[in-house]
């Protein structure tokens, strides 16, 4: 068995590719012939499968010993020319084994919904082709063992976003969502290319010529006295990278893309759009993590990044009514804490945080899946209400996610965001007062999201004008809805136990197995009641908001309008999104859009305009020819023919025939020869 | 046997030749033949080149007959003039060889349905097809520009007779627009032949004698330039490729966009490199900036037509720039790249304009505010052209990715700055691509295309090829990079320095 995974463990791959094809391939005609949970079973099946060998490449990693915890699988070369070496070949270390579970596990579980959920859709042997392929594009960027490898995950899980959002294609809104998001990931590639040449001629400058992540790391020493006029190479390197994860990973200024995102199918929200493909960003940078290290500048850019997107995507979440809008912007809140933690140096922090957030936001989506199914597809929270005792499954399930996203003790969130929050405090790449951001953003997350459960699930149901019955329609999912609801609440639940911190008598097991691959930053020592103090001031802000939110949405509802009337401004704003969009759609699309008008007019009026202009010019010099040849050079010939004709019919009147004329000629010519002599003698 | 292994490369270029030969002589009344025999015309220098692909020794590299240039065929042509039958290949000419050879015949399965002066039309093709192979192969410039002026006809002939509306003027911009560049050329090959002694058209001999041409190197540099500029085409002579290709029935506009612009930037390497070295050096940072210009100016203009192939046609602009940047960078992963880069827009280009091919002969026009909804309608179809657009957009584990990411590395470190402009051609190019996407295919289906039937399996088999050389080339590039590796290594270092 051992012997087999060190050897196939890059089948892996091979299942969800089998997947889509099938199901691209043949899959309508299946879906036709064997009803349409065939095309979801297959799909999942094959995910099964790829869950089956994570958990095989686990327990191999976990046997070896801890220091030679990694094997390599090379297939062949890919791209091979001049100084650039590249294969298909994968990487297993700790940090691809913990990203392959998280994102078989959790992609098992939500292809088992998806056979729920996309039970109605006619084409159900779409969705499944496509979130197969994405399962394999996602699978191949952990497990690519260069960076050039990684990229063709990188833009292959961007291409399947794009083909998810896009799903309801008919809805010309989903089809611009799915284009905004492949282009602002676009842009964020750009970031990341070069960040890849640069990496690749600057440590070629030092005679190394790699791009392998093993052979980098070891060589990643040569780069720290490399500059570029004042700036230490690395750290540009580093942000070129860091831009590519703000891409992918949403944040800001490239975040806008992911709440638009929610156009998907509910699936595809919670699968990619909060447990995994989002989470690329971070997997990026932590497998970087030996070049982020050697950049402070980087990483505290990486850091104020992280901690701002937390709070200003959580405030945005204050006032949008849309349920998964919501969610939306709490995970590029989310994404904002696991940044955060990188920039401080806690790597292995922030792929905790990205283990419990798929656990816990793959599960809020799905629970908001599962509303909108029971609501018939209403999305608007303000239109829901008393949901609790019509969708009970959903609501406890829904409500474990809520708490372990706030982060209470002792569910998975907890864990997570605490190492988080205590990393950023006592790091020495961190600082107090990002640390004060966090806890308020941790707070800012508790109001929007209590904010959300008190309006879907408790008080009235809010229709009661116009459709007193729709809340008798209201109805529980299906079980093959509900069970992996639960599964992931029970993960919610423990998953956390992983990383118990120290003081609690935990040893930080995920922080040991990863411990091989990623250097996290030695923290400053504290003495014990520091953490459990901070512990308590980020639990009483978190109860204080959460108390807030329910104070303004359940029990005191006219006190909220007139805060809002009171902030109205403020609140416009926030609602608005900040206006964000409207500035982008200003700034950059108006632009572009008008550079593209201006220069398709110039190459049709000017520079096409200059061949026709010369074509004419031509054609003018070939009448002018023609004119000239007609009337002078034929002219000329003409004219000479003309002169000898006419002459010879004026010398033609001469010979007259008669010989007394020539007789008189005659004897004229001889005087007037005889006398000319005369003359001149 | 023996005869054919010692003239592959004749075969190659003749064949085609006796096919249209064959179709001149038969008589009207068998028309439906006229079809069989160019496809069998086509095919068998295919699989002519198929041996050569196997034969082909990769690991010589140099720029003499005993060194670099293999099936090498000379005969003595014209004595009086020293002229030459010279024949050969190296690493740079065998990829567009197989890439003439892979096209023609995917060309007339897409001509299937001209039913306009069939005799005309294929022998006029197999004429061309003549014509491009030979360019390809010799290695006698004299040769080169009779097989350069043998393509210029037909084409002409072929857009104006079996073109669209306005066929007439686009046929005849497009050849006196090649017609300058050839009249370049012939000065420029003229002033070589006289600058050497004995007199010679023979290239490998310019090349060994280049310091001959030194006084006037900037001068014949550029006049080659431009003819071969006006062929890839390089901004701003590159208004007659639009008008061309709208024009050009769909079978044209393949050969033109996935052969003929090729010819340009082939030109460059093989005359312009190695003969003019000093000149090219000086001139590298120019090409560059206009391989930029080319890369973002292209892609803006493609975003904004109207007219799916004219759009089609300006991306090929911009696919074309990353050819001349990375030809501009002297680095091998640049060059390699840039002559892979010919290669995939080659295939990826004809995939996109048989595919316009297909919804024209469908709707009838070409129009794309004109579509909308097609996906619901058209799900193959759908999923074929947005497969090619993505390829087209240089998507990673297809073809141009490769390509296009070996230009810009190679180019990055000669141009950091220019690169990272053409790197933004990347997101113009995902721009176009994808709205073209959502208008023709996405939301909701009109009315006017509820009947419109799928593409055919004819269709298909003649898309099938490309599709699988872009997913095999984009996963496993390297048999193609090992072709051409050795002697474009060569070319870099000779010229580079």
């Amino acid at each position: 068995m051992k012997e087999f995974i060190i050897h196939y463990a890059h089948i892996i791959l091979l299942f969800p590719l089998l997947g889509f094809i099938i199901n691209g391939l043949v899959g309508k005609f299946l879906q036709d012939a064997f009803g349409k949970s065939i095309c979801g079973i297959i799909a999942s099946l094959m995910v099964c499968a790829s869950f089956a060998l994570s958990l095989g490449i686990f327990c191999t990693l976990s046997e070896l010993d801890p220091r030679s915890r990694l094997f390599t699988i090379t297939l062949f070369d890919w791209i091979n020319v001049g100084n650039l070496h590249t294969s298909i070949s994968f990487l297993f270390d700790p940090l691809t084994s913990v990203m392959l579970l998280i994102i078989s596990g959790v992609g098992f579980l939500i292809h088992i919904y998806a056979i729920g959920y996309m039970h109605h859709d006619s084409s159900t042997w779409r969705f499944f082709a496509f979130f197969n392929l994405f399962i394999f594009m996602m699978l191949e960027l952990v497990i690519a063992d260069n960076v050039f490898l990684m990229f063709l995950g990188w833009e292959g899980v961007g291409l399947c976003s794009y083909l998810l959002i896009g799903f309801w294609y008919k809805d010309k809104a989903n089809v611009i969502a799915g284009n905004k998001a492949f282009i602002v990931n676009r842009i964020g590639d750009l970031g990341f290319i070069i960040g890849v040449f640069l990496l690749f001629w600057a440590i070629g400058s030092q005679g190394i010529w790699t791009l392998n992540f093993a052979e980098l790391k070891e060589y990643s020493y040569l780069l720290e006295n490399l500059y570029l006029g004042n700036i230490n190479v690395v750290t540009i390197i580093c942000l070129c990278f860091f831009f590519g994860a703000c891409g992918k990973s949403a944040q800001i200024p490239l975040y806008v893309w992911l709440p638009d995102a929610m156009a998907g199918p509910t699936p595809v929200s919670a699968l990619i759009h909060a447990a995994t493909m989002v989470t690329a960003g971070i997997y990026m940078v932590t497998r970087l993590s030996f070049l982020f290290i050697l950049s402070p500048v980087a990483l505290g850019v990486i850091a104020i990044t992280g901690a701002v997107t937390a709070v200003f995507a959580a405030t945005i979440g204050f006032a949008q009514n849309d349920i998964k809008k919501i969610l939306a912007y709490s995970t590029v809140s989310q994404l904002g804490y696991m940044f955060l933690a990188l920039g401080v140096g806690a790597f292995s922090a922030g792929i905790f945080h990205v283990m419990t957030h798929a656990f816990f936001k793959a599960l809020l989506f799905m629970g908001a899946g599962s509303i909108i199914l029971g609501m018939h597809h209403e999305q608007d929270i303000t239109k829901m209400g008393g949901l609790r005792k019509k969708m009970r499954w959903t609501y406890y399930t829904f409500l474990v996610a809520t708490i372990a996203l706030l982060g209470i003790f002792p569910l998975s969130g907890f864990f997570s965001k605490d190492q988080i929050l205590w990393s950023v405090f006592s790091s020495p790449y961190g600082s107090k007062s990002l640390w004060l951001l966090g806890v308020f953003g941790a707070g800012l997350t508790s109001f929007y999201m209590i904010r959300l459960v008190t309006l879907t699930f408790f008080g009235r149901h809010h229709h009661t004008d116009k459709a007193h019955d729709t809340l008798h329609e209201v109805h529980e999912s299906p079980k093959v809805i509900i069970i992996p609801l639960v599964i992931l609440a029970m993960l919610s639940v423990i998953g956390g136990f992983v990383g118990v911190p120290h003081i609690f008598g935990g040893s930080n097991i995920l922080q040991v197995y990863l411990s091989p691959v990623i250097a996290d930053a030695e923290l400053n020592h504290y003495p014990m009641i520091t953490e459990v103090g901070l512990m308590l001031v980020v639990f009483m802000c978190v109860l204080g908001f959460a108390y807030g939110a329910y104070y303004l949405y359940s029990r005191k509802p006219s006190r909220r309008a007139k805060l809002i009337e009171r902030f109205s401004f403020p609140y416009k704003v926030i609602s608005r999104k900040y206006f964000v969009d409207e500035i982008y759609q200003h700034l950059f699309v108006n632009n572009i859009m008008r550079t593209m008008r201006f220069m398709a007019r110039f190459d049709m009026v000017v520079v096409d305009g200059l061949v026709n202009f010369a074509a004419f010019l031509t054609r003018i010099g070939a009448y002018g020819n023609s004119w000239i040849d007609k009337v002078f050079v034929d002219g000329l010939v003409n004219g000479i023919a003309t002169v000898i004709g006419s002459l010879g019919s004026r010398l033609r009147k001469i010979q007259t025939g008669y010989i007394q004329d020539y007789v008189y000629v005659l004897f004229a010519s001889i005087i007037f020869i005889l006398l000319f002599r005369f003359m001149i003698a | 046997m023996e005869l054919i292994n010692e003239h592959l490369l004749s075969l190659m270029v003749f064949l085609p030749l006796i096919g249209a030969m064959l179709i001149v002589l038969l008589p009207k009344s068998s028309e439906q033949s006229f079809k069989w025999i160019a496809c069998i015309t086509t095919l068998l220098p295919l699989i002519l080149a198929y041996k050569i692909f196997v034969l082909f020794n990769r690991d010589v590299a140099g720029l003499s007959i005993n060194q670099g240039f293999q099936f090498v065929e000379k005969f003595s042509w014209i004595p009086a003039f020293n002229i030459e039958y010279f024949l050969g290949i190296d690493g740079l000419s065998i990829l567009m060889l197989l890439l003439t050879a892979l096209l023609c015949p995917l060309c007339i399965l897409a001509s299937w349905n001209i039913n306009k002066g069939l005799k005309g039309y294929f022998s006029l093709f197999l004429l061309l097809e003549t014509g491009m192979m030979g360019v390809f192969c010799s290695l006698d410039f004299f040769l080169f520009y009779v097989f350069w002026e043998v393509m210029l006809l037909p084409m002409y002939f072929l857009i104006g007779v079996w073109g669209g509306p306005r066929r007439e003027y686009a046929a005849i911009k497009f050849f006196l627009y090649t017609l300058v560049g050839s009249v370049l050329m012939l000065l420029v090959m003229l002033y070589f032949y006289f600058m050497t002694e004995p007199h010679t058209f023979d290239i490998t001999r310019l090349i060994a004698e280049h310091k001959n041409f030194l006084g006037f190197g900037h001068i014949l540099w550029f006049a080659l330039y431009i003819g071969f500029a006006i062929k890839i085409p390089v901004f701003p002579f590159h208004t007659w490729l639009p008008d061309a290709h709208v024009e050009a029935p769909t079978a044209i506009s393949v050969i033109l966009a996935g052969v003929l612009l090729k010819m340009g930037a082939y030109g460059i390497l093989r005359i312009s490199y190695p003969i003019l070295p000093e000149a090219t050096l000086y001139f590298s940072t120019f090409l560059a900036i206009m391989g930029v210009i080319n890369i973002v100016y292209g892609a803006l203009c493609a975003m904004a037509q109207k007219d799916l192939k004219k759009l089609v046609a300006y991306s090929s602009i911009s696919h074309m720039g990353y050819v001349l940047l990375g030809m501009a960078s002297f680095t091998e992963e640049g060059i390699n790249g840039a002559v892979l880069q010919m290669f995939n827009h080659g295939t990826i280009t004809a995939m996109l304009f048989i595919l316009v091919g297909v919804v024209y002969d469908r709707a009838h026009h070409r129009e794309i505010d004109g579509f909308g909804g097609l996906a619901s309608r058209v799900p193959v179809y759908t999923g074929i052209t947005a497969f090619a657009f993505f390829a087209g957009l240089g998507l990673p584990g297809l073809s141009s990715f490769v390509s296009e990411v070996l230009v810009l590395l190679g180019a990055f470190q000669k141009f950091t700055l220019y690169t990272i402009i053409a790197g933004t051609g990347i997101i113009l190019g995902a721009a176009y691509f994808l709205w073209t996407i959502q208008r023709v295919f996405l939301g909701k289906l009109d009315a006017k295309y509820a009947e419109l039937p799928d593409i055919n399996i004819r269709e298909i088999l003649s898309l099938a090829p490309l599709v699988v050389i872009v997913v095999v080339l984009g996963v496993y590039p390297q048999p193609v990079l090992d072709l051409m590796k050795a002697s474009l290594g060569y070319l870099n270092s000779v010229v580079g320095g």
